[in-house]
């Protein structure tokens, strides 16, 4: 079942709002910057690598959504820094949805528009909801809960963590609760992971391997001999453990039909025109080559990927070419450069020392400027837009820090 | 030091993402290959990243030698499984198990630990047969090396027969030696990644027996101005003394007074958080690993992180 048409709301939170909205159908053609992206998306899905600002970036954007488009605005995060969290006014734990006060805004000098809402993404407690939804009666759905198995899979069952986001962005979205969701995902392991696993989870659900498992014991153990694959198994896990393992999945199993047809819709939704992909990243090797990896993947998926996000750049005037041999005067000739303004400075000697310093270190943070825009030149297809954002000199923890941070990189 | 890093014989880099895990397990490994030890630098996180540093083609499950004493590999529990099936169950049947992969990739998924096991059981078991002097693992990110580390020991409260149950043991009593095991931790001097290394720290002691031998702070940016200097350079930053300045050096020197700035203030951000780390932190080795200002992330780069750190390990 594809989500719900929400034409009700279309015309309240997508229309042209002002003079300043740009696309307004989402036609590809004329979306140029981030403001125009988002104006005409439903979803954002923010990836990257671990350590790029892929939070701060989702919730910036959110922020900024919520503060110039209006309409109500969701920006549900996985781990946000401890002093964000409390700025969006999230718990450290469960699923609460939390509108984040307007005087945030007032505080930063913007009546917002719309409404900023915030919510955090609890694994554990997704699951648990998960389980009592699609149960077929109560007496599974207790089963299930208080298995063992339960809470160690729960944590970790076929990439459960990124499963469980997909979903829960699903059931968010299908709800019509919001015009605009913004989604930080998860760091995981393998940064594609997330995209897969509802349809891993269909395609678990029909494996050989589930058959098996829940099958009558008697029948399992009458194909152990022949198959190679269950004696190491079997070997590698002892039986008893198996045979936890496969009561669980029994219980499991009954789920089967709600969680495939759900799967098949929330990837479905993934691959929806009104989704789009933001890949961040820093311009350091790993990120980057990780970057080249998500748009590589989202492409070879058919997915939209909106924009790049690159997260604290250094400034360009770094990398000017002109200005390296004046460093290097400056360090060569410190002594002479110190006599033209020593006067009403101090000490000659003492001038000499700071201007060479200061030399050194701009022709030091020039390599790692010049550093910089090779990896950027390594982004080898990027999208129509590609944001910059610089370095601040303060780590951002509020609402004010997020519009400065979104003001860098909306337009 | 109590007990010098690379005295011992697994070393677990840990850290959150993006503060340099990777970097520092390289120029570790590089370090204690230069001393003499033969050395094997081990990728869990399989993303590849870990040949850009030694400039080597590519890593696999095979340990490749990159130069005398040193070499690299890339974990893979499926391969690690069926090295492990060959030489404790003796099946004929481990290379059949191939096309199962997938499968058996769930059951790893649904059982707690296994694939836990599998990467903890190979370091653990090189370091047991003596191989190496020295295995340095480029391990999961802080969020995943608790789970990983207590593996060994959650099996044994799941599993009650079974291989992995009489695997355990030999492994715990490597993991748990602080003589031969310890864990690094990686921080960059960030709010995140503080925090993050605050918490792992408490984590590991609570819930692990395996030793936290040093926490490492990567990316460390230098001072740039001494005792009075900063006050000098600001009354240097007037209108008409940039221009004097510029005059004398034949050329615009704003560029170079606002990286200055720049710098300055890059490391006083950095300077508030490493305090917090140094408050948050007791009784742990705290090693302090310089910024590099190199052209590109290669062997040279990784050369002078394995020289920063054998000048903070002494």
């Amino acid at each position: 079942m594809a989500s719900k048409e929400k034409a009700a709301k279309d015309k309240k939170g997508k229309a042209k709002v002002g003079a300043d909205a740009g696309a307004v159908d989402g036609d590809p053609e004329e979306i140029r910057t981030l403001q125009q992206l988002l104006a005409a998306k439903e979803i954002v899905i923010s990836c990257g690598s671990g350590g790029v600002g892929k939070t701060t970036t989702a919730a910036a954007l959110a922020a900024m959504a919520a503060a110039h488009h209006g309409g109500k605005v969701l920006v549900l995060t996985v781990d946000p820094a401890r002093r964000l969290a409390n700025a969006l006014g999230l718990e450290r734990f469960g699923n609460t949805e939390t509108r984040v006060g307007t005087e945030a805004f007032t505080a930063a000098g913007v009546e917002p528009r719309g409404e900023l809402w915030a919510a955090m993404l609890d694994t554990k407690q997704s699951w648990d909801e998960l389980i009592v939804r699609h149960a077929p009666d109560a007496r599974t759905r207790d089963a299930i809960l208080s298995n063992s198995i339960y809470a160690n899979i729960s944590g970790r069952f076929v990439q459960s963590h990124d499963y469980i986001a997909m979903e829960r962005l699903y059931e968010i979205h299908s709800s019509g609760r919001y015009d605009l969701i913004v989604v930080d995902t998860p760091p995981t392991r393998n940064a594609i992971d997330f995209l897969d696993a509802p349809e891993r989870m269909a395609e678990f659900f029909s494996s050989r391997l589930l058959r098996w498992l829940t099958a009558p014991a008697k029948n399992r153990v009458l194909s152990l001999a022949s198959k190679p694959f269950y004696r190491v198994a079997d070997g590698i896990l002892g039986s008893q453990f198996l045979e936890d393992i496969a009561e669980f999945f029994g219980l499991f199993q009954t789920l089967g039909p709600g969680f495939v047809e759900r799967a098949e819709a929330v990837t479905r939704t993934l691959s929806d025109r009104r989704t789009t992909f933001l890949v961040v990243s820093t311009l350091e090797a790993a990120p980057v080559r990780e970057a080249e990896y998500f748009i590589r993947e989202l492409e070879a998926r058919g997915l939209h990927l909106g924009a790049v996000v690159l997260n604290k750049v250094l400034p360009a005037y770094l990398r000017r070419t002109a200005t390296t041999g004046v460093a290097r005067r400056l360090v060569g000739d410190a002594d002479r450069a110190a006599a033209a303004v020593a006067d009403g400075v101090g000490d000659p000697a003492a001038v000499a020392a700071v201007l060479r310093e200061v030399g050194e270190s701009f022709l030091n943070y020039q390599v790692i400027a010049t550093r910089e825009q090779e990896q950027r030149a390594e982004l080898a297809r990027t999208p129509d837009v590609v944001a910059t954002v610089p370095y601040f000199d303060s780590d951002i923890a509020d609402v004010t820090g997020l519009l400065r941070l979104g003001e860098a990189i909306w337009r | 030091m109590a007990l010098d890093l690379l005295d011992r014989k697994l070393l677990f880099v840990t850290g959150k993402g993006g503060v340099g895990k990777t970097t520092v397990a390289a120029g570790l490994a590089l370090l204690s290959a230069d001393r003499g030890q033969r050395t094997l630098v081990c990728e869990v996180d399989a993303k590849g990243g870990l040949a850009g540093f030694f400039e080597a083609t590519h890593t696999g499950f095979q340990p490749v030698e990159l130069q005398p004493n040193l070499f690299a590999m890339s974990m893979d529990t499926e391969e690690s499984l069926k090295e492990y099936l060959s030489l404790q169950l003796k099946l004929p049947l481990v290379a059949r198990i191939g096309p199962l992969a997938r499968t058996f990739d769930f059951v790893a998924n649904a059982a707690p630990g296994v694939k836990e096991i599998l990467t903890v059981g190979k370091l653990a078991w090189e370091v047991v047969e003596r191989h190496y002097d020295l295995v340095v693992v480029d391990a999961v990110a802080s969020g995943h090396i608790v789970g990983q580390l207590a593996a060994p020991k959650g099996i044994n409260d799941l599993v009650s027969v079974g291989l992995v149950r009489n695997q355990t043991a030999w492994m715990l009593e490597v993991l748990e030696d602080p003589a031969r095991t310890g864990v690094v931790i990686v921080a960059a001097p960030e709010e995140m990644p503080v925090n993050e290394t605050i918490e792992l720290a408490q984590r590991l002691r609570a819930e692990t027996d395996v030793d936290l031998a040093a926490v490492i702070v990567n990316r460390v940016l230098p001072e740039l101005f001494g005792r009075g200097e900063e006050e000098l350079f600001d009354t240097l930053r007037t209108p008409e003394r940039a221009a004097a300045l510029g005059e004398a050096v034949d050329g615009d020197v704003g560029p170079i007074l606002d990286a200055a700035e720049l710098a300055v203030t890059l490391r006083r951000t950095r300077a508030a958080h490493l305090q917090t780390l140094r408050a948050g932190l007791t009784d742990v080795d705290l090693l302090y690993l310089p910024e590099v200002f190199a052209r590109s992330t290669g062997l040279r780069f990784t050369r002078q992180v394995a020289e920063a750190l054998d000048e903070e390990l002494g």
